[in-house]
C-alpha cells in the first residue's frame, strides 16, 4: 500500500458563475463580451462620485432558480455588503457582495461517482455579487485596466468540504456547469472565465476527524486543469507531511503551463475586507410567490431527464447520459424523435445513434454549438423516418445526411432529387438477382457446396449493381430462396 | 416670488454683486457669473410668457458636494481639485426643471466631515455677523451664501447637523428631510445611511417650496421612499391650537448654556399661548447618540472614500513609483487631517476582531435610538430641542480638540440615527448678537408638521 493510500483529502469548492443577463447588476450597462476595453460603461459602473447602485432584479431571479435547483433554501431577506480592498480595477475600492446574509443556503448536489453509486455534496451558500474590472499586466511596464466587466453579475456557489479527491471535486463542478447552462443563467465558457473555480484543499491520515490546515487554489481555468490542479496540490501535502513538514495556511495560482502550483506574495492575500452592509442598497426581499413563479421556470435537470431518456424511450444509460450532458443537445434528440411517425416509434436507439455518432462528430469537426448545426433535427428524424419505411437503406442514408450538411435541404428532397429512392420491387430485384447468379457460376457451385458466407459476397454485387438502392431486406430474401432451392 | 418689477436677472446681479464685495467670507468655490445670468433672462423669459416653473426666481447655490454636469466637484478637497462631475444630480436636474437658476457652488468641510467650516482645503467659511467666527458646518459656504444675501436659498447636505447647524449659528431656516425623501444620487457620500440633501432659505416657505421640488422617489436611488409628497404649502395655516410639542428632557439638563435656554423658553412660551401643549418627554439613549454616530458615520465613510485613490480620477501624487506607494501617497497628499482621522476610526471599527465590539454594537444602539424616537412620538406631535451647545465660536478654538468638534453635534446627530427630519429656525440673539436658533424634530416624513410649526415660529418675536 502506497503512503498516498493512508492519507484522505477533504476539499471544498467556490465557484464564480457570470450570469448571462443583458445588463449589469447594478446599472443599465451590457454585458456583452469581447467589446472595446471601457466601452461597456456609465458612471455607475465607473465608481464616479456620488453615484448608487440599483439591483436588476433578473439577477434575484437566476440566484432563487439556481438555489432551487440545488435544493437550497431561498432566504425571505438578504443583504448586500461591501467587500472592502483597494485595486485598479476595483473602481469603487469595494466589490458589493453578500456575506452574512446571502440569498441561498443550505442545499446540496449529487454526484455520480465511478462504481456506480452517487454521492450528496453540500452547498453552504450562494450569493450574488459583481465582478471587478481586468488588469492587464503585460503591456510594457504599465497596467492597463478594463473595465467593461465591472458590475458583470455573478453567483457565487460555495459548497461543503464535501469531496475526497480531484475526482469528486471534478464531478461536482461538472454537475454545478452543467445545472448552470441547463437552467440557462450561465454560458459555462470556462476559458472565456464565465465559470471559474477556487478550491480549499487539506489532507489528514484516513480515520482522523479534525480537518487539516487548508490551502486556497485559484486560476483554474479548466475542468482538466482543475483536477490536475488538485492532485498535485494533495500531493504536495501528503509529501510535506511526509518529510515532516507543515502545511501552511496560503493561498496557490495554478500554472496550467508549468504544471505547477505557485504561492501568491503574502502581500496579496494579507486581506482584512472589512464586509458590512452596503447602506445604498436595502434588503433584498423574495415573497413566495416570487420563489413559486420562479420553480415554474426551472426546466427538467440533466439527472431526471437521464432518467426519462432510460425509461420512455428505453435507451440504454449509456446513450442517455450523452445525449443529456447539455440541455440544448438533450432537446435536439428530443425534437428529433418527434419527428419519427407512429409506426416507427421503436427507433429511437437509431436517432441516438445517428446523434452520438455522426452529429457529435461534426460539431466537434466544426467546433460547433448543437444550435449551429447544419442539420436540423426535424430533418434528422425525417431521415430516420426514410430508414425505417425502407425508403432508403442505412447506406445511402449516410450519403442523405453528408447532402443535409451542406445543402440543409429536406432529406425526402435529396432523396427525390438525386434519385436515391430504395428500390423495393421484388420482380426488378429477382431480374437482377438471376443476372447476377447467371454471372458467377462458380461461386454459386462453392456456395452450394457448403462455403454459406458467400452469401454477402451476392449481396454485395446484386447492391453494386443496383447503386446501392435496393431493399437490402428483399435481397436477401430472394437471394436466399435463389441459393438454397 | 419676486416682488414688483423685479426680475430674475437683477436678483442674479444683485447677489452677484454680494458674493465679490463679500469675497471674504470665502462661500463660494466657483461662481456661475455668465451662465447664472443666461438661464436667469431664459427664466425671465418664462415667466412673461406664463410658462415659468414652480421655482422661478429662486437663485440657488449648490453646496460643493452635488455633481452638475461639466462643474468642478471639489467636496472641498484637494483630492478632487480639478474633477468634473460627467452627470447632473437627481435634485440639480429637478430644481432645473423647476426654473431654478444656479449661481454657484459653496466651500464646505472636506468631505462633509466637520461642524465649523474650518475642513476645507480651500480656506475656512467665515460667519457674516463677526468674521472671526465660524458659520458652522459642514454645509458653511451654503449657509454662508442665504445668510449673506450671495443667493435666494442654498443646497447643503446634513450627515449630523450639518445644515440645521450651520442655520443655527448664522439665524437662517435649514431643513434636513427624512432619510429617503429627497434622492441621494449625484449626492457624493460621506455616509450613506445618513446624508440627506436639504435647502437653507430665509423662511420656511421658501424651503417648503423647494422640499415640494425635491422630494420624491428617484430610480437612481434604492433608499429614496415611495411615499406621497404631501402639498406643503397648504399644511402652513400659523396655526398650532391643539398641537402637542415634546421637550426631550436629555436636551434641556442643567448643561445647556443659559442663554440659549431662555431663548428657546421664549419660543416654548409663545407656542404655549398659541394653543400648543408642551410636554416633557424622554429619550432615554441621548448620551450615546454621538459616540454611536461617529462610529458608523465613519465606517460607512472609510468605504465610500475608498474610491479617492488615484487610478482614475482626482488627485494622483506626482511623488508614486508603485501601486502601493501611489495609494499611500495619493491618499495622504490628498486627504486633510480630519477627512483621514474618520477614514482611520472607521478602517478600525471594522477591522475583523473590532466589528462585533463597535459596528454591530453600534448598529444595536441605532436601533434603541430610533426607538426612542418612535415612543416619544406615541405622546406627540414633534419635538422642540437646541440645535447646538454655543451660538458660533471663534476661528481655530476647537481645531486641536476634535472631541469637543464632535459634541457641537451633541443635539443634531439623533435625527441622523433616527432618520426623522429635522428643521432650524432663527430663534434669537446671544448678548454679543450671535444668533440662537431652535430645532424642531418630526417624524418619519412628516417634514408638513415641522415646517407648520416652523412657519408659526417666524411670526413671533
Amino acid at each position: 500500500m502506497s503512503v498516498y493510500d493512508t492519507y484522505e483529502a477533504v476539499i471544498g469548492l467556490e465557484v464564480h458563475a457570470q450570469l448571462s443577463t443583458k445588463t449589469k447588476i447594478f446599472c443599465g450597462c451590457s454585458t456583452t463580451f469581447g467589446n472595446a476595453p471601457n466601452s461597456n460603461v456609465c458612471p455607475v459602473c465607473l465608481g464616479m462620485p456620488g453615484v448608487l447602485p440599483v439591483l436588476n432584479k433578473q439577477v434575484v431571479e437566476y440566484a432563487i432558480r439556481l438555489g432551487l435547483a440545488t435544493h437550497c433554501a431561498i432566504s425571505p431577506t438578504s443583504v448586500f455588503a461591501r467587500k472592502n480592498y483597494f485595486y485598479p480595477d476595483l473602481p469603487k475600492g469595494y466589490q458589493i457582495s453578500q456575506y452574512e446574509e446571502p440569498i441561498c443556503r443550505h442545499g446540496f448536489v449529487d454526484i455520480d461517482l465511478e462504481d456506480g453509486s452517487t454521492k450528496r455534496i453540500g452547498v453552504t451558500r450562494i450569493h450574488m455579487e459583481e465582478d471587478a474590472g481586468k488588469s492587464i499586466h503585460d503591456m510594457d511596464t504599465d497596467t492597463l485596466v478594463d473595465v467593461n466587466r465591472c458590475g458583470t453579475p455573478l453567483l457565487e456557489i460555495v459548497s461543503e468540504p464535501d469531496m475526497r479527491s480531484a475526482k469528486e471535486a471534478s464531478q461536482y463542478l461538472h454537475s454545478v456547469w452543467q445545472t448552470v447552462k441547463y437552467l440557462g443563467i450561465c454560458d459555462g465558457n470556462m476559458e472565456e472565465g464565465s465559470l471559474r473555480c477556487d478550491a480549499n484543499i487539506s489532507v489528514r491520515l484516513k480515520g482522523e476527524t479534525k480537518l487539516g490546515t487548508k490551502a486556497e487554489l485559484k486560476n483554474m481555468n479548466s475542468f482538466r486543469n482543475v483536477e490536475r490542479a488538485i492532485e498535485y496540490e494533495i500531493k504536495r501535502q501528503i509529501d510535506l507531511i511526509e518529510e515532516g513538514g507543515t502545511v501552511v495556511q496560503q493561498t496557490l495560482l495554478w500554472n496550467a503551463e508549468k504544471n505547477i502550483a505557485a504561492p501568491m506574495r503574502s502581500k496579496e492575500e494579507a486581506h482584512d475586507y472589512r464586509y458590512f452592509p452596503d447602506p445604498d442598497l436595502v434588503p433584498v426581499v423574495v415573497d413566495n410567490a416570487w420563489i413559486a413563479s420562479a420553480q415554474k421556470l426551472i426546466p427538467e435537470l440533466p439527472k431526471e431527464r437521464r432518467k426519462r431518456f432510460v425509461e420512455s424511450f428505453k435507451l440504454p444509460a449509456y446513450d442517455a447520459g450523452v445525449l443529456t450532458q447539455e440541455r440544448e443537445l438533450a432537446e435536439y434528440f428530443e425534437s428529433a424523435a418527434g419527428q419519427l411517425s407512429k409506426k416507427n416509434e421503436e427507433n429511437h436507439k437509431t436517432v441516438s445513434n445517428w446523434i452520438m455518432t455522426d452529429v457529435l462528430r461534426v460539431m466537434n469537426d466544426k467546433k460547433i454549438a448543437v444550435a449551429d448545426c447544419p442539420i436540423t433535427p426535424e430533418h434528422l428524424g425525417a431521415m430516420v423516418n426514410l430508414i425505417a419505411d425502407g425508403t432508403i437503406s442505412g447506406k445511402i442514408a449516410k450519403e442523405v445526411f453528408d447532402d443535409m450538411l451542406t445543402t440543409k435541404e429536406h432529406p425526402k428532397a435529396i432523396v427525390e432529387r438525386k434519385g436515391l429512392l430504395q428500390i423495393s420491387d421484388a420482380g426488378a430485384i429477382e431480374k437482377e438477382i438471376d443476372l447476377i447468379l447467371a454471372k458467377f457460376p462458380n461461386e454459386m457451385t462453392r456456395y452450394r457446396g457448403g462455403e454459406v458466407k458467400l452469401t454477402g459476397f451476392f449481396v454485395g454485387e446484386t447492391m453494386k449493381v443496383m447503386k446501392g438502392k435496393g431493399n437490402p431486406k428483399l435481397i436477401n430474401e430472394i437471394l436466399k430462396k435463389k441459393l438454397d432451392g | 416670488m419676486l416682488s414688483g418689477e423685479e426680475t430674475v436677472e437683477g436678483r442674479v446681479e444683485s447677489h452677484l454683486s454680494v458674493i465679490s464685495a463679500r469675497k471674504n467670507l470665502n462661500a463660494f468655490l466657483s461662481v456661475f457669473n455668465d451662465e447664472a445670468l443666461m438661464s436667469a433672462r431664459d427664466v425671465d423669459r418664462k415667466i412673461k410668457n406664463g410658462s415659468a416653473g414652480p421655482l422661478a426666481g429662486m437663485v440657488i447655490a449648490v453646496k460643493d458636494v452635488l455633481c452638475m454636469t461639466g462643474k468642478i466637484t471639489t467636496c472641498g478637497s484637494k483630492m478632487l481639485q480639478n474633477f468634473e462631475s460627467i452627470y447632473d444630480a437627481t435634485v440639480i436636474r429637478k430644481l432645473k426643471e423647476a426654473d431654478a437658476v444656479f449661481i454657484g457652488k459653496t466651500n464646505m468641510d472636506e468631505f462633509a466631515m466637520g461642524s465649523s467650516g474650518e475642513n476645507s482645503a480651500y480656506g475656512a467659511t467665515k460667519h457674516p455677523i463677526d468674521e472671526t467666527r465660524v458659520p458652522g458646518g459642514s454645509s458653511s459656504g451654503s449657509c454662508v451664501a442665504v445668510a449673506a444675501g450671495m443667493s435666494t436659498a442654498s443646497l447643503g447636505t446634513d450627515t449630523g447637523g450639518s445644515i440645521r447647524q450651520p442655520a443655527g449659528l448664522c439665524g437662517i431656516v435649514g431643513l434636513k428631510p427624512t432619510y429617503g425623501r429627497v434622492s441621494r444620487y449625484g449626492l457624493v457620500a460621506f455616509a450613506s445611511s445618513f446624508d440627506q440633501i436639504g435647502p437653507f432659505t430665509n423662511s420656511v416657505r421658501d424651503a417648503a417650496a423647494i422640499l415640494q421640488v425635491i422630494a420624491g422617489k428617484d430610480e437612481n436611488d434604492s433608499t429614496s421612499a415611495d411615499i406621497p409628497v404631501p402639498d406643503y404649502a397648504s399644511k402652513m395655516n400659523r396655526s398650532v391650537n391643539g398641537l402637542k410639542i415634546g421637550l426631550p428632557k436629555e436636551y434641556f439638563s442643567d448643561a445647556l448654556n443659559p442663554e440659549i435656554r431662555s431663548v428657546l423658553q421664549a419660543k416654548i412660551d409663545a407656542l404655549k399661548k398659541a394653543g400648543a401643549k408642551i410636554v416633557e418627554v424622554s429619550l432615554p439613549n441621548s448620551e450615546y447618540t454621538v459616540s454611536t454616530y461617529y462610529i458608523l458615520a465613519t465606517a460607512e465613510a472609510s468605504s465610500n472614500l475608498a474610491r479617492y485613490d488615484g487610478a482614475r480620477y482626482g488627485y494622483r501624487s506626482p511623488h508614486s513609483t508603485d501601486l502601493q506607494s501611489m495609494y499611500v501617497r495619493s491618499r495622504s497628499e490628498g486627504f486633510g487631517d480630519e477627512v483621514k482621522r474618520r477614514i482611520m476610526l472607521g478602517t478600525y471599527v471594522l477591522s475583523s476582531g473590532y466589528y462585533d465590539a463597535y459596528y454591530r454594537k453600534a448598529q444595536q444602539v441605532r436601533r434603541l435610538i430610533q426607538n426612542d424616537f418612535v415612543n416619544a412620538f406615541k405622546e406627540v406631535d414633534c419635538l422642540l430641542t437646541p440645535i447646538s451647545p454655543t451660538s458660533a465660536f471663534k476661528l481655530g478654538e476647537k481645531m486641536d480638540d476634535p472631541l469637543q468638534m464632535y459634541l457641537n453635534d451633541i443635539y443634531t446627530v439623533s435625527a441622523n440615527l433616527a432618520g426623522i427630519p429635522g428643521i432650524s429656525i432663527p430663534a434669537g440673539t446671544d448678548k454679543n448678537g450671535l444668533p440662537v436658533g431652535v430645532q424642531l424634530l418630526g417624524k418619519q416624513f412628516d417634514e408638513a408638521t415641522i415646517l407648520k410649526v416652523g412657519d408659526f415660529l417666524e411670526t413671533v418675536n
